[in-house]
């Protein structure tokens, strides 16, 4: 009996132990790796790590959504964006030279990681009050209960994600679409600086005239970039 | 489910602490927006603590909700840097400066 108690209090340590590893190891991937693609699949081990934290606290449904959404979609979201413009070569090392920032970065995340520690000592989370919602521990499957939380106490704000996914996915729609296509299509094109119509006469191969920034350098990137929009 | 949920805390501000590093000192900004979604796992590990510490299925909702935004948001952003790297390939955050001033 006792062993059994014993053996039970072991193994869930083991779990967390696999899952913390799993996170920091991840996590530690991410920030220190020189190639992206390598990042990508640290955040992929770190998605997992929290996946089985997850399982281990009893969010079954969220584990499952946490691997289909994260891993699933938005890392390889990451890597697809990787592969098509050709970053994965190693990041320069800009950060030698007497304007490096680093340590200064690494102060600021110490001190973050102490805020919150102390903030987790100093435990006064539980006001006393009874949950708003449903109990998230005791009978019941974890699936059941959350979508009956969420279909009837988060209705609205639920109708209100879906909003926000069409509104994301034109918004992508809109900010990858190549310019080109849209000066074909209508001959007199907006000035991006003035925002006055161009006429079409102006629109040679010799307008490559270079935008001028607010401060009033020509930036040569706009000249390449209408050099190679025709 | 015997580890007590301070532990999972601990962990998530050592998994927030991380990315907020990793946000402030790396030049990529690809590698950049895989620490925000580092540092949004550390909060969304929290609420399910605090689900199962305070018996509570509302931080369970939360985490859902943060889940889409996420998407929603990773979306644009990869979008935002495709637009950005178009224009100027190899770029890293420390060269997108126009608006500096």
């Amino acid at each position: 009996m006792l062993a059994a108690t014993q053996l039970a209090i072991a193994s869930a340590w083991a779990v967390y132990a696999a899952g913390a590893l799993l996170v920091i190891g991840g996590a530690a991937g991410v920030v220190l790796g020189r190639n992206p693609v390598h990042c990508a699949l640290s955040l992929v081990t770190t998605i997992f790590g929290i996946a089985l934290l997850f399982i281990d606290q009893g969010a079954d449904f969220l584990a499952a959504v946490q691997i289909i959404v994260y891993a699933g979609a938005i890392v390889i979201l990451f890597l697809f964006v990787i592969m098509l413009l050709g970053v994965d070569r190693k990041e320069a090392r800009s950060h030698e030279g007497p304007r490096s920032l680093l340590p200064v970065g690494v102060v600021a995340g110490i001190v973050v990681v102490v805020e919150l520690l102390v903030l987790v000592r100093v435990h006064y989370w539980a006001t006393g009050s009874k949950a708003v919602t449903e109990a998230a521990n005791g009978p019941g499957e974890n699936i059941q209960k959350l979508g009956q939380s969420i279909f009837t106490g988060y209705l609205l704000p639920f109708e209100a994600t879906s909003a926000l996914l069409v509104i994301a996915v034109v918004a992508a729609v809109v900010l990858v679409r190549r310019s080109a296509q849209g000066a074909e299509a209508h001959p007199q094109r907006r000035s991006a600086v003035t925002g006055r119509l161009t006429p079409p006469a102006a629109q040679g191969p010799a307008m490559a005239v270079p935008a001028v920034v607010p401060a009033g350098a020509a930036t040569e990137h706009a000249v390449e970039r209408d050099g190679e929009a025709r | 489910m015997t580890v007590p949920g301070a532990w999972y805390l601990v962990l998530a501000a050592c998994l927030f602490g991380i990315g907020a590093v990793g946000l402030l000192v790396r030049r990529n900004i690809l590698i950049m927006y895989m620490c925000i979604e580092l540092m949004l796992n550390a909060v969304n590990l929290t609420f399910v603590t605090f689900s199962r510490m305070l018996n509570d299925l509302g931080g369970q909702d939360a985490v859902f909700f943060v889940l889409v935004v996420a998407a929603a948001e990773v979306v644009v952003g990869l979008g935002i840097i495709v637009a950005i790297y178009r224009r100027r390939s190899g770029a890293t955050a420390d060269d997108i400066s126009a608006l500096k001033g």
